[in-house]
């Protein structure tokens, strides 16, 4: 039975902070209210490899960040005063001993549902999933997950080779149900757990992998990003090695909604970001996935493609940025969407450089540049 | 049952690299000890790291997986020699020292 959308709601003019999670540290950048001017402070954690950081917008002010460094073992540092003071966790992800697996790196983190205070996600590589009920202080594998008797089938093996470590990435918890979850895997696919996840099926019907022998394969693809549709958690976008897709629940079947965009461009590309309240409303940022896959901006032009009618059109959003020689690369987690009136939209570089829109993606300026290598950023 | 004591506890040196100093207030040496029952009987690698763990709580796990296997990218020695596991015995007064390697950018 289709479920009531979410009704959209008015944000007020307030500031923005962007946690930006770089390969050597954390950093924010806080706008004003208008989100004209923008400061950026930091490092902390210089020199530690950051994947992620989130604050919880249950409480407002317990942030986590999963990091790592180059030679240490991966752990999760937590604070409940927004960042001032900072935590490591006394019990950071780790897979069950005489399980042979061990955590590479914590990749994603979620908080949980809005009646579960205290308690977060984490996806890891290679792919695990980790909850903790204490804010993040104590984790526990999801044994639902992690010890499934179908789950190296799933992932292609315990270490499938992907250059940078496979990842369990996209963890949604249904704002409605706390028990329905879904999860992305690279590899593996897209999977949902009705049950908190004590147990999980794949859901990838529709959506190619034509790296597979079997192109139409129950599971083994290759999800870059997967989000609800802003104001409808009915409706999952996604964003494929093999393209862009849209699921409308409680269908099965996924949409390729990548046919809309410009054959010179392509539908590759590692982020996806939804509107917070029009769920027709998304943006993705190609990257060339041609020959040798270079996974940069195509033709060295960067732009973002904004749809207005769920993906069935899509329009170039380049206003601002460099028209030509700008090999940018973004990654999975290093675009986001604030949740004011009009929509703000940021993306953040492997070259360091942030940029922002304050108009839905209508002009981009840049706020920040000269960073380490961006992995991830979230707006709060 | 033989009782461990104050006299049968074996005191090792511990050189902590710094990128895990932030663990020890900055000091670059910690002396673990760790009760024996005889001094024949050394403890293991895994005790001292566990020793030093229960005083500089989550130090471990940043060089030593939840296999119980040191991390690709750090190396102990034991007296010099470099401990292939945590099996080694570590006599008392022997140098337990914790290597970090970087590489590339």
């Amino acid at each position: 039975m289709p479920r009531a959308r979410t009704k959209p709601v008015s944000a007020p003019a307030r500031p923005v902070t962007l946690y930006v999670a770089t390969r050597k540290g954390l950093w924010t950048l806080a706008s004003d209210p208008a989100r004209r001017g923008f400061k950026l402070a930091g490092p902390q954690f210089l020199g530690h490899i950051v994947h992620h950081v989130v604050l919880d917008p249950r409480d407002g002010r317990t942030l986590l960040a999963a990091a790592r460094t180059g030679h240490l073992g991966p752990t999760i540092f937590r604070s409940t005063d927004r960042g001032r003071r900072w935590h490591e966790a006394s019990q950071p992800p780790a897979f069950r001993t005489g399980s042979g697996r061990t955590v590479d790196h914590t990749f994603w983190l979620a908080p949980g549902h809005a009646s579960q205070p205290g308690v977060w996600y984490a996806g890891t590589s290679p792919q695990g999933l980790f909850r903790s009920e204490d804010g993040g202080a104590t984790w526990t594998g999801v044994d639902g997950f992690n010890e499934h008797p179908q789950r190296k089938a799933w992932c292609g093996g315990d270490q499938d080779g992907t250059p940078d470590g496979a990842k369990l990435h996209s963890i949604l918890v249904d704002p409605r149900d706390a028990a329905h979850m879904y999860i992305g895997m690279s590899s593996g696919g897209v999977f949902e757990s009705n049950d908190a996840g004590a147990g999980w099926r794949p859901l990838n019907r529709g959506i190619r992998a034509d790296f597979l022998p079997d192109p139409a394969a129950e599971y083994g693809h290759d999800p870059h990003c997967v989000r609800f549709a802003g104001g409808n958690p009915d409706r999952l976008y996604q964003q494929n090695h093999c393209g862009i897709y849209r699921l409308d629940r409680p269908g099965e079947d996924w949409v390729d909604i990548g046919t809309g965009m410009p054959k010179s461009v392509g539908a590759v590309g590692f982020p996806l970001v939804a509107h917070p309240r029009e769920p027709d409303t998304l943006w993705v940022f190609p990257m060339d996935g041609t020959d040798v896959w270079p996974r940069v901006a195509p033709a060295g032009k960067p732009a973002a493609y904004r749809s207005l009618d769920g993906g069935r059109t899509w329009r170039r959003q380049n206003e601002g940025f460099p028209a030509s020689q700008a090999w940018w690369t973004v990654k999975r987690q290093a675009m986001c969407v604030d949740g004011r009136e009009p929509a703000g939209v940021y993306l953040g570089t492997t070259s360091g450089e942030i940029w922002g829109s304050r108009d839905e993606g209508r002009t981009w300026r840049c706020l920040a540049r000269h960073l380490p290598h961006i992995y991830a950023m979230e707006a709060a | 049952m033989a009782k461990a004591s104050a006299e049968a506890a074996a005191v090792v040196r511990v050189r902590i690299p710094s990128p895990l100093r932030s663990y020890t207030d900055g000091d670059a040496e910690v002396a673990v000890a760790i009760p024996v029952l005889a001094p024949e009987h050394p403890p293991s690698l895994a005790a001292v790291l566990a020793g030093l763990d229960g005083r500089h709580r989550g130090l471990r796990f940043r060089i030593v997986d939840e296999q119980g296997r040191v991390r690709p990218h750090v190396k102990v020695f034991v007296g010099g020699a470099l401990a292939p596991d945590l099996t080694v015995p570590v006599p008392s007064g022997s140098e337990v020292m914790i290597v970090a390697a970087l590489s590339g950018g």
